[in-house]
């Protein structure tokens, strides 16, 4: 691989990784709130991707308002979520809610197919469709957006959770739900912010992620996977470490992609995520059984 | 009050349920539905499997169709393209699939709770991916053809009627065997260690190896599961392992009731006439209305369905005995 390749692998790698990135925040910040891991956060960068792609195109909507409307709408779909499959199952076990979060992600995802059909759609470019050059790589503008919008959120929900009423109570949830309750925090709002904030996150993913990558009723899947793996990096607890860890897996499966060599092929491209999951959740296996909570 | 169903009437209702298992895949009955007769047998030993390791020992696997799916590519492999005996080959693939969760079970089962589950859906789709990447030992995405069927002598089982048996051969000895387990000293053993780790620990039960042994079981079992099913269909191809495969086992197990070994039929049998039968009818509305279920069953009834069936039935036996008790 000369460097110009390399740059160029890693250019894309970074991108990717950025969506991953933001998958795995959206995880992060529900399973802190709530303990729960949501399957369905994958469904969000779906459903951000052809909301936008169907107000754009089918309702006729100028692109930023198409693409505000599409993430309050996915912010609106979390809520849905909460309120309806997550809060009136009282008492669930993990298993329990693991399956319900995974039987909400397929419906959303048959629910899409129903409305949009099963066709690839491709929003249009935030700045039209062009490419500058850097350390010998071809970037895309669009590439650039996505990398900017993951460091613009991922600053801003750090200052959030840092200096702001709502993010501190958020993250006293987050360290203990008993004592948050105690000094008045109503956990259960929490959690229903965290579930739309996580959906908006994802949403944020699909409408960046559609113009360069396009979008269809199925692409939930593997990216909430991937998204899943950032986060487990991060121990489903920091929020930094999912965005170096959705970047890492990024930029690791581009590279071994590039490399086209024995099992670094792109046939087994996404395996190279679980593999690195599997590690990462072995390596800190006796780390991670003192803290999770029994049950 | 469960003493009270035991005895007469403990007997009697298991004799129907052999008898009307025996009928099943004749014509008068109901041998038009042979062939989903045998899924859902097939179904209930991966079942019962992940019921005893869920249900009675309290871990969680999300990747259990990995082994089902092991079980089925060592079987049609060997079987086809190595022209290994069938039999010998569904052996094969039992103890290698067995001998690789023990490899990976020590590792894994430090794990716990969501970290547990996460791990084995990891492994899950790792192998999937590698059943349909290795094109030139599984036939890739498109799957394999062409695998014998299992034969005895010069009696091979090549109708549906004729599997019929041979499957619900395996699926009841299994069921008898794992309801020896349960009621053993190692099924205390694992009663112990679903209360309390620590507890268990500390009465000098080895908890790790337990957890592992259960598991290498359960491995077992998917692989017989997996063989049965390529030397039925005598087709096999990766979908069917998928990672929605691994939750439909864990479904299953869920609507039997975790801790109930016979509950794995009735697990095995609803989900299989819901996907085989009901929602067919449905187009492509099919897998809305599964999720749908999926969500609902578990808010609603996460104790499973055949559990909340066998509470009703017990409180109605109650109060019968009552009214008769009274003068």
């Amino acid at each position: 691989m000369s460097s110009d390749q390399f740059v160029q692998y890693l250019v894309s790698g970074i991108t990717q990784g950025s969506i991953y990135a933001l998958v795995g925040l959206g995880f992060t910040i529900i399973y802190a709130v709530t303990n729960i891991i949501n399957f369905a956060q994958g469904e969000f960068v779906m459903l951000g991707g052809m909301i936008s792609f169907a107000f754009f195109h089918s309702v006729g909507m100028p692109l930023v308002p198409a693409i505000l409307l599409s993430i309050l709408i996915a912010a609106a779909i979390g809520a849905v979520l909460y309120l309806l499959a997550i809060r009136t199952a009282k008492r669930a076990s993990t298993v329990s809610l693991i399956i319900i979060t995974i039987g909400a992600a397929i419906f959303i995802r048959g629910i899409a197919g129903q409305v949009w059909g099963k066709d690839f759609v491709r929003p249009p470019f935030f700045t039209g469709d062009g490419t500058f050059s850097f350390l010998g790589a071809y970037i895309h503008y669009q590439a650039l957006w996505i990398i900017g919008i993951t460091a613009a959120v991922t600053i801003l929900l750090h200052l959030a959770f840092s200096y702001t009423m709502l993010g501190k109570a958020l993250k006293a949830c987050a360290i203990s739900p008993v004592a948050a309750g105690l000094v008045g925090i109503n956990a259960r709002t929490m959690a229903l912010i965290s579930f739309m904030l996580a959906a908006a996150l994802g949403a944020i993913a699909g409408v960046a992620m559609a113009p360069l990558a396009t979008a269809s009723y199925s692409v939930g899947v593997m990216l909430g996977l991937k998204g899943f793996v950032a986060a487990a990096i991060g121990g489903f607890k920091s929020q930094i470490a999912a965005v170096v860890g959705g970047i890492t897996i990024g930029v690791v499966e581009s590279l071994a992609v590039g490399l086209d060599w024995g099992p670094f092929t792109s046939a087994y491209k996404d395996a190279i995520a679980l593999v690195v999951l599997l590690v990462i959740l072995l390596i800190r296996s006796s780390k991670l059984a003192k803290e999770e909570r029994p049950g | 009050m469960w003493s009270v169903v035991k005895g007469r009437w403990h007997w009697g209702a298991i004799a129907l349920m052999l008898a009307i298992l025996f009928s099943v895949p004749f014509d008068w009955f109901l041998g038009e539905y042979t062939t989903l007769a045998i899924f859902i047998g097939i179904n209930t030993i991966v079942t019962v499997g992940l019921c005893l390791l869920m249900g009675y020992t309290g871990q969680v696997s999300l990747g259990q169709a990995a082994f089902y799916g092991l079980g089925a590519y060592i079987s049609a492999i060997l079987s086809k393209t190595y022209d290994v005996n069938p039999w010998l080959a569904m052996f094969t693939a039992a103890v290698t699939t067995g001998a690789f969760a023990y490899v990976i079970g020590y590792p894994i089962f430090r794990l716990r709770g969501n970290y547990l589950a996460m791990a084995t859906l990891g492994l899950g789709m790792i192998l999937y991916i590698l059943f349909r990447q290795m094109a030139q030992y599984t036939g890739g995405p498109d799957g394999m053809a062409g695998i014998p069927y299992l034969s005895v002598g010069g009696f091979a089982f090549d109708t549906p009627f004729r599997r019929y048996f041979l499957v619900w051969g395996f699926c009841l000895s299994i069921l008898l065997i794992s309801q020896n387990i349960v009621n053993s000293r190692t099924g205390r053993a694992l009663r112990a260690i679903h209360g309390s780790e620590a507890a268990a620990e500390s009465v000098g039960i080895n908890v790790a190896q337990f957890k592992v042994k259960i598991f290498v079981l359960s491995a077992v079992y998917a692989s017989l599961a997996g063989s049965l099913w390529v030397h039925h269909l005598r087709f096999v191809s990766p979908q069917p392992f998928d990672f929605l495969a691994s939750v439909v086992i864990v479904v299953m197990a869920v609507i039997g009731g975790l801790a109930s070994i016979w509950g794995a039929i009735f697990g095995a049998a609803t989900i299989r006439i819901l996907s085989d039968e009901v929602l067919l009818r449905f187009g492509e509305w099919d897998v809305i209305i599964y999720g749908l279920i999926l969500m609902l069953v578990m808010i609603f009834i996460p104790e499973g369905l055949f559990v909340r069936l066998k509470k009703i039935y017990e409180w109605l036996r109650f109060k019968y005995a009552q009214k008769r008790a009274e003068p």
